[in-house]
């Protein structure tokens, strides 16, 4: 194969061109309330999505995981159909309604053919207004969620989680302790769950997206139908997190062949001045399979099958942060080799190759996100609960390419402290012990 | 309500074959077979090149190999540096990944479509110009024991199904894990390596399938330059022992102190699609489907629901494969219900569903809703993309791998009751149970 050289010349930046067929119309009903559409007709497939932000954390400690019950059991039954009759019936539509809550959202998805659009949303409707929250549904919910949570207590993963959100954020209800919410369970009654919907589902804190065959006109009316009868606004949502600067080693012991790591510390908030540097800094440092980690820990000693790392700027809290997974003898000098590059990042940035690339990388990437209805609706929901304008798809390449070298090392040398860097080890690793390092 | 819904289906099954109509399909000189899934919605394509060779194709005694090589095609070529293929898509805005099952391995590259012509270079130059370190052998051999670790030897359910595929298989292949055994992955060489790659990476064993924003024409005017000239292999005929009939149903109990929520696993043998000879595979997939396939499922609402006896209840299964695999079944029994309790309830609920048969009602809706995935399936390029490379690989042609949605859609009650009496055989199948150390 000699035909390399002439492809060679194709090394430019993507100018996002699916992102230009992406045009976003905002629709605002009579009511007053507001959503994003992208219409696209080629299919006869209508995505609609919304999320409330809040989630999970808007339980009070005493009524601990009933915000999550509540969107378990909101497809089990409504007005005059029980949870079979209502299952039957979404089925019959061949349509997809699915609640769902996080620790910051709560909210419902719903993917129907165009044809069945409107007994679809009537199904919806239903759902909203007159959920039954029936006894033998509760139960078996119930049942279910505490057998997880027993389950929860011998899974790696869980368990560094926990223990990572413990020593991070304190007792912060981010970092709720999975005890306290199976306790709560335990006695959730339907009033709770009642009341964890009024808590959740508020107008004040919507985002919604409409994507596919539908067109404004179609989506208007919706709008009120569906959020008209809800509350304005609910209670407070909680301060962020406080993060830890503390720096500890917790080991957790665990029978296994490998150990699991995740580390991390403070990072820095979606509106920082500093966000584009930070995105292209965690990327070269531990955003794919290009990143500096997978190739020193991976490529170049064969240490694990999975190193990396991620910037989370959350709501309640802002955290650069990784996870490794290395059998138990490895582990200690695989997170070696990870302070050493959190060390040498803060000290010396960045070169210019490894900025180019990451830079030709996550804008090219960009274009290919939007490559499904429901992709596109998840995107403009996550826009809107970031304040983002409707332009900004146009404009997010732009601020990735003017990152500079020297932004990257002034975000380096402020954000990567591997002082301060908190870490959790659940396996059996040698030459390992709890402390600080 | 009947004869509306009937309408639908026809529209429905109209548009359907209106978008196979445009598929292009052709096949080189050297033996490489070309599909082209048309998608102009967004200006990305999709390639993805598929070698019909899995972990069920490997030696005996080199386990593990199939997908071993898969990780070692992103070492070097003459041309292609170490580490250059993922980087110089990732330049270009691409993704790009690959995966191996037990009857192929695959390679794919997402990119915008004007990139097209350069992956494609580059995954025709790493076809056979791969060049193969001792370094990189044992690297990468590190790196897949640490990947076993992960999937496999550190939870006690990777490890159960692992047993259970084992024991379901006395002689087929396809009881060796994909990932391959500990053991043999730790003696697997460079020269082991470089023996599949001659025998296996070559034209006549591979389909090129991209979806997405192409012109017609012009993928074949591409494929004929860049995967044109490479050689043709001498492939071993694909033939491999199978299963002797089974006499007695197997069991396995574990025990492990990590298992909370005990549970229960079944696995029945079952004939997969076969070329043109996809009815009794179709019904099964509707089969699974019915007694196990959601929350109105057969028994998912007798074992939950009405008899509260289980947490949990599942069936899958995978009609897809080159020879006969599983029929799957999982349930979680409730808490305070004895596991040979919950078994006990499965065996009833499996009998009164053969003695009581299926609703023709049930079976409509179902139906309908495998027409309506058909169109969701429109909005996911490389789903599509997929059925194509898993079809191909699993030894169906693209006339069965067109006419499937159609054979889907005239299953009869009876075809799905006579499948379900064939299959659902306790004789032909492997029960595992996976308890807490200390319960009973």
């Amino acid at each position: 194969m000699r035909l390399l050289a002439p492809f060679l010349v194709l090394f430019l930046s993507i100018v996002g061109p699916a992102t230009a067929m992406t045009e976003i119309q905002q629709v605002r009903s009579s009511g007053g309330h507001v959503a994003w559409l992208v219409e696209d007709h080629s299919i006869p497939v209508v995505v609609l999505e919304v999320q409330f932000e809040g989630g999970t954390t808007l339980d009070p400690d005493a009524k601990a995981g009933a915000t999550a019950m509540m969107t378990r059991l909101l497809d089990e039954g409504a007005g005059d159909l029980d949870a079979t009759a209502y299952a039957v019936a979404v089925e019959t539509l061949a349509s997809q309604i699915s609640f769902y809550s996080t620790q910051e959202v709560t909210g419902f998805s719903v993917m129907t053919l165009r044809e069945n659009l409107d007994a679809t949303l009537e199904l919806l409707l239903l759902a909203l207004a007159a959920p039954r929250f029936d006894e033998a549904p509760m139960e078996r919910v119930r049942a279910r969620t505490l057998a997880r949570f027993r389950s929860a207590t011998t899974q790696p993963g869980s368990l560094a989680s926990q223990a990572f959100g413990e020593m991070l954020f304190g007792n912060h209800p981010i970092a709720r302790p999975i005890a306290d919410t199976q306790a709560s369970v335990e006695t959730l009654t339907r009033q709770d769950l009642v009341d964890a919907m009024t808590r959740s589902f508020v107008t004040d804190r919507v985002s919604v997206a409409a994507v596919g065959a539908i067109t404004a006109d179609d989506l208007e009316p919706l709008l009120d139908r569906m959020l008209g009868d809800l509350p304005d606004t609910g209670p407070a949502l909680p301060p962020p997190a406080k993060i830890s600067d503390a720096g500890l080693t917790r080991i957790i012991p665990f029978p296994g062949p490998q150990s699991l790591a995740f580390f991390g510390h403070a990072g820095l908030s979606r509106d920082d001045p500093d966000f584009y540097p930070a995105f292209v800094l965690n990327q070269i440092l531990g955003g794919g399979f290009s990143s500096r980690l997978t190739r020193i820990i991976r490529k170049e000693r064969g240490l694990t099958y999975g190193v990396s790392t991620s910037l989370q700027t959350n709501r309640l809290s802002n955290t650069f942060r990784g996870s490794l997974r290395s059998g138990n003898e490895t582990m200690a000098e695989a997170l070696d080799l990870v302070r050493a590059e959190w060390v040498d990042l803060a000290e010396n940035g960045v070169t210019e190759d490894e900025l180019r690339q990451a830079k030709q990388y996550l804008t090219g990437e960009y274009a290919l996100r939007f490559d499904g209805n429901r992709q596109i609706a998840g995107i403009l929901v996550s826009m809107q609960a970031e304040g983002l304008p409707r332009d900004f798809i146009e404009t997010r390449n732009d601020l990735v390419e003017a990152v500079t070298l020297d932004d990257i090392r002034r975000v380096a040398a402020r954000l990567l402290d591997v002082e301060t860097l908190t870490t959790v080890v659940v396996g059996a690793p040698v030459g390992m012990e709890n402390g600080a390092d | 309500m009947h004869l509306r819904l009937l309408a639908f289906l026809i529209g429905l099954g109209t548009a359907a074959s209106a978008q196979d109509a445009v598929i292009e399909t052709f096949t080189l000189e050297n033996g490489l077979r070309g599909v082209v899934v048309p998608d102009g919605r967004a200006p990305a394509v999709t390639q993805m090149l598929w070698y019909c060779t899995g972990s069920a194709d490997e030696t005996p005694g080199k386990s593990g190999l199939a997908h071993f090589f898969e990780h070692l095609m992103f070492k070097g070529t003459d041309t292609v540096p170490e580490g250059e293929f993922s980087r110089t898509v990732a330049a270009n805005g691409g993704s790009d990944n690959a995966f191996t099952s037990h009857d192929f391995t695959a390679y794919v590259q997402r990119i915008a479509s004007d990139r097209l012509a350069l992956v494609m270079q580059m995954e025709a130059d790493r076809m056979t110009g791969l060049t193969l370190s001792e370094e990189d052998i044992t690297f990468e051999r590190q790196v897949v024991l640490e990947e076993r670790s992960s999937r496999v030897d550190s939870s006690p359910g990777g490890i159960f199904r692992e047993q259970m595929t084992a024991a379901a298989f006395l002689n087929h292949p396809y009881g060796r894990p994909v990932i391959g055994w500990r053991h043999e992955i730790e003696a697997l060489t460079r020269e082991d390596a470089l023996a599949f790659y001659q025998r296996f990476y070559a034209p006549n064993n591979a389909v090129l399938i991209v979806a997405g924003d192409v012109q017609p024409g012009e993928v074949e005017t591409l494929a004929r330059t860049l995967y044109g000239p490479l050689q043709p292999s001498d492939l071993p005929p694909r033939i491999r022992p199978q299963e002797p009939p089974q006499a007695a149903p197997r069991k396995l109990i574990s025990r492990d102190a990590r298992v909370r929520q005990p549970s229960i696993m079944r696995q029945y043998l079952a004939p997969t699609r076969e070329p043109g000879s996809q009815r009794k595979a179709a019904a099964i997939t509707l089969l699974a489907q019915l007694m196990g396939g959601g929350f109105t499922s057969d028994l998912y609402q007798k074992l939950v629901l009405r008899d509260q006896v289980a947490i949990s209840f599942g069936a899958y299964y995978n009609a897809t494969s080159l020879d006969p695999q599983a029929f799957n079944i999982f349930l979680e029994p409730a808490q305070g219900v004895p596991v040979e309790d919950a078994e006990a309830a499965l065996d009833a609920a499996i009998a009164d569903f053969l003695e009581e048969g299926i609703d023709e009602d049930d079976l409509a809706r179902l139906k309908y809703r495998y027409r309506a995935s058909e169109i969701y399936a429109l909005d996911n390029q490389m789903a599509r993309a997929q059925l194509y490379g898993v079809g191909l690989c699993s030894g169906l042609g693209l006339e069965d791998i067109a006419n499937w949605p159609d054979i889907l859609a005239e299953v009869t009650v009876a075809d799905i009751m006579q499948a379900a009496g064939e299959v659902l055989d306790l004789n032909r199948s492997v029960t595992g149970l996976l308890l807490p150390e200390d319960t009973e």
